[in-house]
């Protein structure tokens, strides 16, 4: 089976993504040699820390590279794209900072009695959207539309309209640097949401079950796997990517805001999926192709913010580069090219195969 | 006929309200037309506001009816004209359509007062408009870091959603004066469109690029905190008597406490206090000497600010 998974899913899908971010890296290098130079200063909190662009779109790409962990899951299982992650970041962040409040002091005790909570209740509101999708059948889109417009409500509702603050050593250790740590914490936490799901993945059927899932559902039920329970955890790891990404935009700035706290996420994260080269159709799929997606999508932002595009063009800059990567990616393109490299082997082959005669 | 639909819910809504408060004659019968709370921080304060002006201790007998769609506001507001209230106040969602709703206010004898925001109309539809003035928020801020009287001045300039009210307001004197002056220098302006994480990651390229500056001018205290988080990850000192200086928008009052512990240096108010010169206007009986009544509003310096400031202008918790 690892066999047959390798042949139609190997390095060919990260093709694109690999070439896209050798791009990025060659044209910033042109632009600006020391673009990815990393140094290191002491932060106002006296912890000796790396800086740097290639530190600064590592960190900042952190919540995406989650999501699109998550949403990975979900597009290959459901074949269709939960827009509602936004929204839940929001409702999670509100219920980690309503939990944290609720406390006198901020001690490692409440800290972690408030991510459990907000891991809780995005596991509810995303087994909320997989019981519309796995149990009523409901297009994905559709289903997580509803959350993704009232979500940002019921984040209001959570805390009561102001931007509420909370402000603790531990809480910046989880959105900055831990102290005498030269790497942002963030990116550990990807680390660790990588090997989890790695851990996942290699010690259960977990993605064979998914891919199976998400290429013919009935198939899959006939050999035995239980398709809705499949896309509901989907959904619930999701669920989880959710909590953990709303966990680090409250700690990064130690303050939520519901109306913008990872606004318009979604978009990205279905991007970096996309960008991953995976099928937004469902089926196959490669995470480590979705975490690159994010990290590009996020060189890409601070590439534009380098080169001070004025703040009204940011936007079309942005979409003529993602056009060029999925026209790249596009299965159209992708034959021609492959088309192109075969006719050209064989041509060598046939020459030499003269020469030889 | 969904627009039908929610216009006649909207309709019941306002008669239900008014039925219940049937039977108070000698109070002043207000009709406000408002903005949901849930909107934003600003408006939040704005309805606490109101709530605490026009109440039955002073003399009136007020009924509030939240909608961010103009549609439902204008059934809402002609709700109110015809249960006969004496005044109208209106914060309206959208500038348009609202001329035939005050036209009958007007035939029906009802003081219309607008808050907060402007509609396009004739001046003659309405006794007085309280507004803020967002221009004016700029210039009070422009005027006091030119009063700093640094020899240099080099800004990273994060701006709102571009074309908001507020945004062109804050950035238009910035941008004029950084023009006019040959020491005035934006190192960057970009618009991280009221995102805090995105105010963090423009001032981190500004840091990473090497370039020198001494001023964060953000269009919201939001902004300002995300800036401030990328100066501190960067180990580069702000506030009172620092390296950087920096200035926020909105008198939230934890980015007011900011102020008082000198970690910022200016935060300029937007107010949404105006009950309170309605309310008057209203008792007084008399037309206002000029139709825009533009409110007055402050911006606070770190070495001036009092823990009540902090109090009395502070929006939120």
């Amino acid at each position: 089976m690892s066999k047959t998974k390798r042949k139609g899913n190997g390095v060919g899908q990260l093709l694109i993504p690999l070439i896209a971010i050798l791009l990025l890296v060659v044209f910033n290098l042109i632009r600006d040699p020391s673009f990815f130079s990393i140094g290191t200063t002491v932060n106002n909190a006296g912890t000796t820390v790396l800086s740097g662009n290639l530190i600064s779109i590592i960190n900042g790409a952190s919540e995406l590279a989650i999501l699109a962990m998550g949403m990975t899951l979900v597009t290959a299982a459901c074949g269709g794209q939960d827009i509602s992650v936004g929204a839940g970041a929001a409702i999670a962040g509100s219920v980690f900072v309503r939990v944290l409040k609720s406390g006198s002091s901020i001690t490692g005790l409440t800290v972690l009695l408030a991510f459990l909570a907000c891991c809780v209740v995005s596991m509810l509101f995303s087994s909320f959207n997989g019981t519309l999708v796995a149990v009523f059948g409901i297009q994905p889109m559709i289903a997580t539309l509803i959350l993704y417009t009232c979500g940002r409500s019921i984040a209001y509702w959570i805390n009561g309209g102001a931007t509420p603050t909370v402000s603790s050593g531990i809480i910046s250790s989880i959105g900055s640097f831990i102290p005498n740590v030269p790497i942002p914490t963030p990116i550990f936490i990807v680390v660790i949401m990588a090997i989890l799901l790695n851990l996942a993945f290699r010690f259960t059927n977990l993605s064979l079950y998914t891919q199976s899932v998400g290429i013919n559902q009935a198939a899959s039920r006939l050999n035995g796997i239980n398709p809705t329970f499949i896309k509901m955890l989907s959904f619930i790891i999701l669920g989880i990517c959710v909590s953990v990404a709303g966990t680090i935009g409250v700690c990064r700035l130690s303050l939520i805001n519901h109306e913008t706290l990872l606004l318009d996420v979604e978009m990205d994260a279905i991007l970096a999926v996309a960008i991953g080269g995976n099928s937004l159709g469902g089926g196959r799929f490669r995470i480590s192709g979705s975490v690159l997606g994010a990290y590009i999508i996020q060189m890409l932002t601070t590439t534009l913010y380098a080169m001070k595009v004025p703040s009204t063009d940011v936007k079309a800059y942005k979409a003529v580069v993602i056009i060029l990567l999925v026209v790249m990616g596009s299965p159209v393109v992708k034959k021609k090219v492959s088309g192109l490299i075969a006719r050209r082997r064989a041509g060598s082959a046939g020459s030499e195969g003269k020469e030889a005669a | 006929m969904k627009k039908l639909f929610a216009l006649s819910i909207a309709a019941l809504a306002v008669s239900a309200c008014m039925l219940v408060s049937a039977g108070a004659d000698d109070l002043i019968k207000v009709g406000i037309v408002n903005n949901p709370p849930s909107e934003s921080g600003y408006r939040e304060a704005n309805v606490k506001d109101f709530e605490s002006v026009f109440t039955e201790e002073n003399g009136y007998d007020a009924k509030t009816y939240y909608s961010i769609k103009n549609d439902e506001q204008l059934a809402a507001a002609q709700g109110f004209i015809t249960d006969g209230v004496d005044y109208l106040l209106i914060s309206a969602a959208e500038t348009t359509g609202w001329d035939e709703v005050l036209q009958s206010a007007q035939e029906a004898g009802i003081g219309v007062f607008l808050f907060d925001r402007m509609i396009d109309c004739d001046e003659e539809l309405y006794t007085a408009a309280v507004v803020s003035d967002m221009r004016q928020e700029g210039e009070t801020a422009v005027a006091w870091l030119e009063g700093l009287g640094l020899d240099s001045y080099n800004i990273i300039h994060i701006q709102g959603v571009m074309g908001s009210d507020a945004q062109i307001g804050r950035s238009d004197p910035l941008d004029e004066k950084c023009k006019a002056e040959d020491n005035w220098k934006l190192v960057v302006e970009q618009t991280a469109s009221w995102d805090e994480a995105e105010a963090k990651a423009i001032t981190e390229s500004v840091i990473n690029s090497g370039e020198a500056f001494n001023i964060i001018y953000a269009e919201n205290d939001g902004m300002a905190k995300g800036a401030v988080a990328a100066l501190d990850d960067h180990g580069i000192s702000h506030g009172v008597d620092k390296d950087v200086i920096v200035m926020g928008f909105d008198c939230n009052k934890w980015a007011l406490r900011e102020l008082l512990a000198g970690n910022w240096n200016y935060d300029g108010q937007c107010s949404p206090f105006q009950a309170q010169v309605i309310s008057d206007l209203i008792k007084s009986g008399e037309a206002p000497a000029e139709k825009k009544i533009i409110s007055v509003e402050k911006g606070f310096d770190a070495t001036t600010i009092t823990e009540e400031d902090v109090d009395t202008y502070g929006l939120g918790e």
